[in-house]
């Protein structure tokens, strides 16, 4: 990867971080540096794919502690979950064998595994060796007749947000537009109902959450050519070019893709979140604005009428219980005020934002949604927030798992919304689910017993 | 006698090696007051930190130099000092570990000479301890590169010349990466018992058993072996040294002490708690305390009671090979059968365990040698579970990572009651998945006919 390349990506137009100063792109500070490298965003954002074989092509560091560790869930294949890394030793690398290695990797997996696709990351000593994996992939794909798709974002290059739009760019050169989707059949098409074609752009599908919204996208027939990359399919990556409409769900990160696809397929997109009842719905009308079919849009808003309904009358009892509770959320970019609408949602008072990841734009939402004097925090170190959670009076912090512990430790309730964890927290269910575990966690009964002295402190 | 087996495949499938950073960086987390600094990219420490916390249910101290794209081309070494000064002055921690990965080893880092720069730049901090390990991941596993952060924090803190006064009951235990910290608190009683006081090192059981502190959080670990007590390392009686790993670490402590050390391959299994238990009388001078006694009574009894299960039962290992040695000497004392033992790299001892073959390899290599063999159950770490399923197999939770479970890291297996939970632990995985046999239905076999409700039975009894 030249550096001018990746310049070009990090000068991303649509992306608001670049109208003012890059905050997400800052220089990290050796010895207080928190969060991924490149490798590990570009793996992240294209590990989801399931069918396809994701090959680590490096030493053992860069998939030895991490192999299999994503809470993204697949309806089919399970490809995606098997570790596979070239795990290149002294010899491959003092003899410059690597390449030998990855070629011979990849005719090992396609012969024992059978996959849609190969995706051959790069990680940091080959790119610092020299490792040609283009040319490695384009010979295999040669060989082996399937598409082999090299990921050159070794570690180094930046960190996990450069990699996630590396991955994405990568994609959109390699694979998008490679292929035109089926036609709906005939049997699955209703009488005086228009279906159209749409996609997701970065939905992970973290714990199954995309199934909580995909049954309705179904019901709507909105058929939903591809979720990138959550629970998707090589052959679905291919056809994204001929949808009708893109939603890019909470990622700045992947905006380019949803970007380019306008400008070179005129394919519309908005952004949107699927966290909280107000956002899921604002993201099923916008599709139906943006398709500008007025049919789609009464059953849109049929549907959204029922959907509320049903889930006001089940969080009824747990808002109750939930209002007035005072939440720091600290989770940067466009989290910052999408899980801060869920929180408002259901009745939370929301004290404080993190906004380390956060564009300007986002700022300006954090401060339309908690007001002018909405508290931001941009200091991602740990000590440092549970001083600002202290500060606000704030009852539970909302946060990436890299702040489980330090709460816990703290003992203060903490929910966890990062792609680790298991439980899915988007659409309608997903707030039910959100607003059960907000309460399990702050009404559970250990707090108490686990903040007071022991009784011989006391009485000495 | 082991015949060696080497992998010969170019690709690694499920891999069950983690990197020597990560067990360099392990073995830091057992001081008080330390951080492991991970010479690499942000990624290698990010990996690593996450692979820990779920483990251990903890925050992990751990940070990088972060090196990127210019960095990695024209030198790092800035990045060092920096990250170095960062730390000391943010942190004040008594020790920083500094550990290269893939990527500084690759570019040739030196970083001997740059913690030199470092203490030239900032004299104000010269009371923290820096610690250099050359811990390249393209060798080795996480159990070497815990022996090799062990060796350089003795090189570094440790005693240079035999002391001349000794602490009676002073005993220096060098712990392996095979140990948990429960193991380690079991084996803190053990020695406690014949009236010696142990200094472990390195002592997870203080800064990873999972404890909540008056301050509540803190950026460095949480407790572990003072560093001022390295220093006096010399004035034990004797050093224990648990796993075969640390031999080298062993080696130097003994030129440089000259105290007399006792090596155990690991503390799994009535053989070896008895081989332990004999060391530590003699040490001693005191008979074996009668409840040691009584729980060796019990496991024996456990192992009465468990022999019917275990005895023959097809077992499939894979870990690290300090690991490896303890499950099979732990489950053939019992008469389990091990059809398959995969270790994550090479390691001492492999070679003289009493089995056919060891081999050199991966989950994947599990998975084909317990479906080939026909295993009744794996013991692995948490990426077994899949293959678990696959196979339909029990899964006993062994080694790094545990990540699927709540408390991996709080299992006690060494010791006699260890042993004898363990046996339990086993025998009842065993029971659960135990093959009855299935019920034959033959075809002369009728259903119940249909009758009306109020009709009694024929032959029932009327009143």
């Amino acid at each position: 990867m030249k550096s001018e390349e990746i310049e070009a990506l990090k000068n991303e137009p649509a992306c608001a971080h670049n109208a003012k100063s890059k905050s997400g792109c800052a220089r990290p500070k050796p010895g207080a540096t928190q969060g991924g490298c490149c490798f590990d965003g570009a793996r992240n954002a294209l590990l989801p794919i399931a069918d396809v074989a994701h090959i680590v092509h490096g030493p053992i560091g860069c998939a030895g502690s991490s192999w299999d560790n994503r809470g993204t869930r697949s309806s089919g294949p399970d490809l995606y979950r098997l570790g596979l890394t070239t795990d290149l030793n002294e010899m491959d690398v003092i003899f410059g064998r690597g390449e030998k290695r990855l070629f011979q990797s990849i005719r090992e997996t396609v012969e024992h595994h059978a996959p849609a696709a190969v995706f051959v990351y790069a990680t940091c000593v080959p790119a610092l060796h020299g490792d040609d994996i283009a040319a490695v992939a384009k010979a295999a794909s040669a060989r082996f007749g399937l598409p082999v798709i090299p990921v050159d974002a070794a570690g180094f290059y930046g960190n996990k947000n450069l990699g996630n739009r590396l991955a994405g760019d990568i994609i959109y050169k390699h694979v998008i537009g490679r292929r035109d989707p089926e036609p709906v059949p005939e049997a699955l098409r209703r009488p005086g109902l228009q279906i159209h074609d749409v996609n997701l752009i970065g939905e992970w599908n973290v714990g199954g959450e995309l199934w909580n919204v995909a049954p309705l996208f179904d019901e709507l027939g909105l058929r939903v050519l591809c979720s990138f990359t959550g629970d998707s399919r090589f052959h679905e990556i291919e056809t994204m070019h001929r949808a009708e409409a893109n939603m890019v769900v909470c990622s700045k990160a992947m905006l380019h893709v949803a970007r380019k696809l306008q400008e070179d397929w005129g394919v519309p997109f908005f952004e949107g979140s699927f966290y909280g009842i107000r956002d899921t719905s604002e993201a099923l009308r916008g599709f139906a604005r943006i398709l500008g079919d007025a049919d789609l849009t009464a059953r849109t808003e049929a549907l959204i009428a029922r959907e509320e309904g049903r889930v006001a009358a089940t969080l009824a009892p747990l808002r109750a219980r939930l209002t007035g509770k005072r939440a720091l959320v600290f989770t940067g970019g466009y989290k910052s005020w999408s899980i801060v609408s869920a929180m408002q949602d259901l009745g939370l008072v929301v004290v404080a934002s993190g906004t380390e990841k956060s564009t300007e734009e986002d700022k300006a939402r954090i401060r339309a949604l908690m007001g002018e004097e909405a508290r931001m925090i941009d200091d991602n170190d740990q000590a440092a927030l549970i001083r600002a959670f202290h500060e606000s009076g704030a009852d539970i912090l909302v946060a990436g798992d890299r702040y489980i512990y330090p709460t816990l430790k703290s003992r203060l309730p903490f929910l966890d919304v990062d792609h680790v964890r298991r439980i899915g927290y988007a659409g309608y269910d997903g707030m039910i689910e959100l607003a059960r575990n907000l309460d399990r966690s702050l009404s559970s009964p250990v707090w108490s017993r686990v903040r007071r002295p022991a009784p011989w402190a006391v009485a000495a | 006698m082991a015949r060696i087996i080497q992998n010969d495949k170019a690709l690694a499938v499920n891999p069950l090696k983690v990197s020597q950073p990560v067990g360099a960086s392990l073995a830091f987390l057992g001081l008080e007051r330390a951080m492991p600094l991970e010479h690499g990219a942000r990624g290698c420490a990010s990996f690593n930190k996450l692979f820990f916390m779920r483990h251990f249910a903890e925050p992990i101290a751990l940070q990088t130099t972060a090196m990127d794209q210019v960095t990695t081309v024209i030198g790092a070494d800035d990045n060092v000092v920096e990250a170095l000064a960062t730390i000391a002055g943010r942190e004040a921690p008594a020790v920083i570990g500094l550990i290269t990965t893939g990527l500084s080893e690759t570019q040739g880092a030196d970083i001997p000479r740059t913690i030199r720069a470092f203490r030239i730049a900032h004299p104000e901090y010269d009371g923290v301890a820096v610690i250099p390990v050359n811990a390249t991941d393209t060798q080795g596993c996480l159990e070497s590169g815990f022996a090799l952060a062990l060796e350089r924090i003795l090189a570094t803190l440790g005693p240079t010349a035999p002391s001349k006064v000794t602490r009676p009951h002073q005993v220096t235990v060098l712990a392996g990466s095979l140990l948990t910290p429960s193991d380690l608190d079991a084996l803190r009683d053990w020695i406690e018992a014949f009236g010696l006081s142990p200094v472990i090192l390195p002592d997870l059981a203080d800064s990873l058993d999972g404890h909540l502190i008056e301050e509540g959080y803190s950026p460095l670990t949480y407790g572990g072996t003072p560093t001022g007590r390295i220093a006096s390392l010399g004035e034990s009686i004797a050093t224990l040294v648990i796993g075969r790993s640390l031999d080298r670490a062993a080696d130097l402590l003994a030129e440089r002490t000259g105290c007399p050390d006792h090596r155990f391959p690991h503390l799994h299994g009535i053989d070896a708690c008895d081989a332990f238990t004999l060391t530590l009388s003699r040490l001693s001078g005191r008979p074996v305390p009668a409840r040691i006694e009584r729980a060796r009574s019990r496991l024996q009894d456990a192992m009465v009671d468990c022999h019917v299960p275990l005895g023959g039962a097809r077992l499939a290992l894979a870990a690290d090979p300090d690991l490896l040695a303890a499950l099979t000497g732990l489950f053939s004392g019992w008469g389990a059968e091990i059809i398959a033992a995969v270790a994550a790299a090479r390691g001492k001892g492999l070679a003289d365990l009493p089995l056919d073959e060891v081999r050199i390899g991966t989950l994947d290599d599990l998975e084909r040698l317990a479906t080939e063999r026909a295993a009744d159950l794996l013991v692995t770490n948490s990426h077994g579970a899949p293959i678990a399923g696959r196979l339909a197999l029990p899964l006993l939770r062994a080694g790094f990572p545990l990540y699927d479970i709540q408390g991996g890291h709080a299992w006690t297996w060494i010791g006699y009651e260890g042993a004898r939970q363990t046996l339990f632990a086993t025998a009842n995985l065993l029971a659960a998945h135990f093959q009855e046999i299935p019920p034959f239905h033959s075809i002369y076999r009728q259903p119940a006919p249909s009758r009306p409700a109020d009709e009694p039975a024929a032959g029932s009894p009327r009143c």
